[in-house]
């Protein structure tokens, strides 16, 4: 049962890693890398069951937060191009001027 | 291995897939030429040996490697590659070749060298005969941590810990320092240069 959930998150790692390295636009390899983050917190709880050792669920989930904090990095970088950009739109906008779609 | 041997043969398949896919990850990074999908890979290729490292019960230099290699310095290069262009130069052929022999006999060096190790989990290996027998037996009675890992790091060298704090601080604050922050940083400054150009 675990053996086969780990086979299908490994199979699931595998075609992210080729949309990643495939993929088209950069949104496409953003997502992949996000996803696939997903995928690792997974499997490393689901390595935690299978080396017996359940307590791997907290490095699961402090991977999650470290996928999620940069994740949101990444795509801030790429909206603002910059990290110095306060992600909540403050009332007198100064010259930040976000270049939307190019990219 | 410590008591659990019906699992060392999914252990090593684990291994084994694991370290596959950091191989293609890393000859796809050496083969692209986008930076972008470059630094992406680079943080695909630290989750993958975050996670193989937890695979290997060497748990706090997973946690290391997945918050420096897969947070911070996708961000830090993310922020370098503001600064230059968006791909890389293409090379020529002919002078990949040295470096390629180069890096052919050093591997071949470093698998002669793994032949005198012990094996993996050896106990009368260096490494679970001196100091670290020590260690598994005073920690409970010194620290009480059930990680001793955690307890050497943490307490029996907390000075050290806190020294090498110390050098990871003022490397940031280097960092901080040549990037800039705000109005005065390298970035905002480029771009005030071209105004009404891109980026």
């Amino acid at each position: 049962m675990i053996g086969a959930a780990a086979i299908a998150l490994i199979v699931a790692i595998a075609l992210m890693l080729i949309r990643a390295l495939r993929g088209p636009t950069l949104y496409d390899r953003v997502l992949a890398v996000n996803s696939l983050g997903t995928k690792i917190v997974l499997f490393i709880g689901i390595l935690g069951f299978v080396l017996g050792r359940p307590d791997f669920l907290d490095i699961a989930v402090l991977y999650a937060l470290i996928n999620f904090v940069s994740t949101i990095a990444i795509l801030k970088f790429f909206r603002y191009r910059s990290f110095q950009v306060p992600l909540m739109r403050r009332t007198v906008a100064r010259q930040t001027q976000p270049e939307g779609d190019d990219v | 291995m410590t008591g659990y041997e019906g699992a060392d043969l999914a252990i090593a398949l684990i291994n084994v897939i694991l370290l596959g896919l950091l191989f293609v990850v890393a000859i796809a990074i050496a083969r692209m030429r986008s930076l972008f999908a470059i630094v992406m890979l680079s943080g695909i290729y630290s989750l993958i040996s975050a996670t193989w490292f937890v695979a290997l019960d060497a748990v706090d230099v997973a946690f290391t490697e997945a918050a420096v290699g897969a947070g911070i310095s996708t961000a830090l290069l993310l922020g370098a590659m503001l600064l230059t262009s968006r791909t890389a130069k293409p090379e020529k052929r002919s002078t990949a070749i040295v470096p390629l022999l180069v890096v052919i006999a050093v591997g071949c060096m470093l698998v002669y060298a793994t032949i005198d190790l012990p094996a993996f989990g050896d106990p009368d290996s260096p490494a679970n005969t001196y100091v670290g027998t020590a260690y598994i037996e005073r920690t409970p009675q010194d620290i009480g941590v059930p990680n001793i890992v955690t307890a050497v790091l943490a307490s029996y060298r907390g000075f050290d810990t806190l020294g090498e704090v110390g050098v990871v601080f003022a490397a940031a604050l280097a960092v901080i320092l040549l990037l800039g922050f705000g109005e005065r940083s390298l970035s905002a400054t480029i771009g005030r240069k071209d105004k009404g150009g891109r980026g």
